[in-house]
């Protein structure tokens, strides 16, 4: 491996050219038409322009990318998270094209790509999973399935993912009432109308297990991030590690996790997420067969290079980490920035970065690609950059957070900055007694 | 002459003129459409805006493409009195 390319843009671009250059490896950029002043194109050393501003036609179209890194010469593609990261087809048309692809292999990433085929070689590796159905598109088995299970049930697309394409049903009739709309949807959104229905576990708490395996057999887990704090089940404060289980739930987490990868035979990094409910219960909902946009906690408490580990068993390299060598200590915090205004109602605000003043200091990381002067396009994801902090202990990289987002002045769009210093006055999210609809109850 | 009057776009983003690539568009050129018909959507960062008619009229022209970019304040929509 001597050339990535890395398919994606913003900040995820640049944190894998940073890594890249650590490593030596030369980097290529690719960029839409609405991303020409974007950093990541300066900081790689190569770019293509890869065309227009909507991602169908730019950073979603498997045939320029492949084009683009033929090109340049790229013997490796990095997909970074989103985009086709998570696409088995662009894995293989990598591979047709004689290009590594840094993830894991096709076959897995389609494995657990299909939700429902991922819940089956869960339950088959001894990995428990939220009681439901299997996937069907004939809707009166997700019918009886709930009445079975007991409600409130969620409605899920089989191909979906991201929490896209879920519904929450209270009772059987308002199953009734949606069950047809939701295979309609999921027809339309994913080309498929297969669904499943899950016990919905209400006060639960969003735990993932980071996991990292290589093509010679080995997989390592990196222990937690608790991601319980998420308004319409996008994630904006990730934390590791978790503020509330007992270390035999988080062992159990991990090994589970571990086992799902190797039945799997996952080769890259990866991310095992579970629900787990009040009485420390735990339960398998996906895999993210790519890097994650919270990472970064994880690296912060293990200090291992996460997208360096992603390389290096793409090339083919054992993993140097055993699992005795993984020994996390203190405690990290990342939340996420996004252009969206709290205040009126999450409204994506794009526009030009007027001024732009970052944080520093002691256990303090700023992974962003927003500059003064920049114009963050409307095109695209909202989170504009991700605030991380660690500290020997939560309590102290809690006031750190506060100390940091203080710091952080954006001025020219809308930001999560005044939520974020919100919920750092809130008596239960200081205590950790959080759980995934708790953002939804507050008054944000 | 009849008086014409513009929809202009809320926001930056991309136009669509259908609810999904499957379906038919919200309007057509030609129809008529009350204040509060969608005549269209705009994407802004993964989230869909509803475009409105802010009156009672007739739809002359588009005056961009289906999945344009567009601006704030954008010209997107031509209505007649029909």
């Amino acid at each position: 491996m001597r050339k990535v390319l890395v398919a994606n843009r913003s900040e995820i671009a640049l944190r894998v050219i940073r890594t890249c250059r650590e490593l030596e490896l030369d980097t290529v950029a690719v960029y839409s038409d609405a991303d020409r002043d974007a950093l990541h194109v300066r900081q790689a050393d190569e770019a293509v322009s890869i065309g227009k501003p909507h991602a169908r036609e730019s950073y979603l179209n498997v045939d320029k990318l492949i084009d683009a890194a033929r090109e340049t010469g790229a013997d490796a593609i990095h997909p970074g998270y989103g985009f086709l990261s998570e696409s088995s087809r662009f894995a293989e048309a990598c591979e047709a094209a004689g290009v590594t692809f840094v993830g894991p292999s096709a076959e897995a990433i389609a494995a657990m790509g299909d939700k429902a085929a991922a819940r089956r070689l869960a339950r088959e590796a001894g990995v428990p999973v939220v009681p439901g159905t299997d996937a069907s598109t004939d809707t009166d088995v997700a019918q009886r399935g709930a009445d079975e299970i007991g409600y409130p049930v969620m409605v899920k697309a089989a191909a979906g993912g991201g929490g896209r394409g879920i519904r929450v049903a209270r009772d059987a009739d308002e199953l009734r009432g949606l069950v047809a709309d939701a295979a309609r949807e999921a027809e339309a959104a994913f080309g498929d109308a297969s669904l499943y229905v899950e016990k919905l576990l209400e006060r639960a708490r969003h735990v993932e297990i980071q996991v990292v395996g290589d093509r010679h057999g080995n997989v390592v887990h990196f222990h937690e991030r608790e991601c319980s704090l998420q308004r319409r089940r996008q994630k904006l404060v990730e934390e590791s590690p978790s503020p509330a289980l007992e270390s035999s739930t988080r062992e159990g987490m991990a090994e589970a996790a571990v086992r799902l990868a190797e039945a799997v035979g996952y080769t890259s990094a990866g991310t095992v997420e579970f629900l787990v409910d009040e009485d420390e219960r735990f339960y398998f909902i996906e895999m993210n067969t790519r890097l994650q946009v919270e990472h970064g906690v994880t690296e912060m408490v293990t200090g291992t290079d996460l997208v360096r580990e992603q390389l290096l068993v793409a090339a083919g390299e054992e993993l140097e980490l055993s699992q005795e060598d993984v020994t996390p200590s203190g405690s990290s915090i990342e939340f996420r920035i996004n252009a969206e205004d709290p205040d009126r109602g999450f409204q994506p605000a794009p526009g030009r970065i007027e001024s732009l003043e970052l944080p520093g200091g002691p256990g303090v990381r700023v992974d962003t690609a927003i500059y003064a002067g920049y114009t963050v396009p409307p095109f695209y994801d909202s989170l504009i950059a991700k605030l991380l902090v660690w500290a020997p202990t939560r309590e102290q990289g809690l006031r750190r957070g506060r100390r940091a987002l203080e710091e952080l002045r954006i001025e020219g769009v809308a930001t999560t900055i005044p939520l974020h210093l919100r919920l750092l006055e809130d008596e239960r999210v200081l205590a950790g007694d959080i759980h995934t609809g708790y953002l939804e109850q507050v008054p944000a | 002459m009849a008086d014409r009057k513009t929809i202009k776009s809320p926001m930056p983003g991309t136009f669509y003129r259908r609810p999904s690539p499957d379906e038919d568009p919200f309007v057509n050129e030609g129809d008529r459409v009350s204040s509060g018909d969608v005549l269209g959507l705009v994407e802004v960062m993964k989230s869909f805006n509803e475009v409105k008619s802010d009156q009672d009229g007739v739809v002359e022209s588009f005056l961009v493409e289906n999945e344009d970019a567009v601006e704030a304040g954008q010209d997107l929509v031509e209505l007649g009195e029909g």
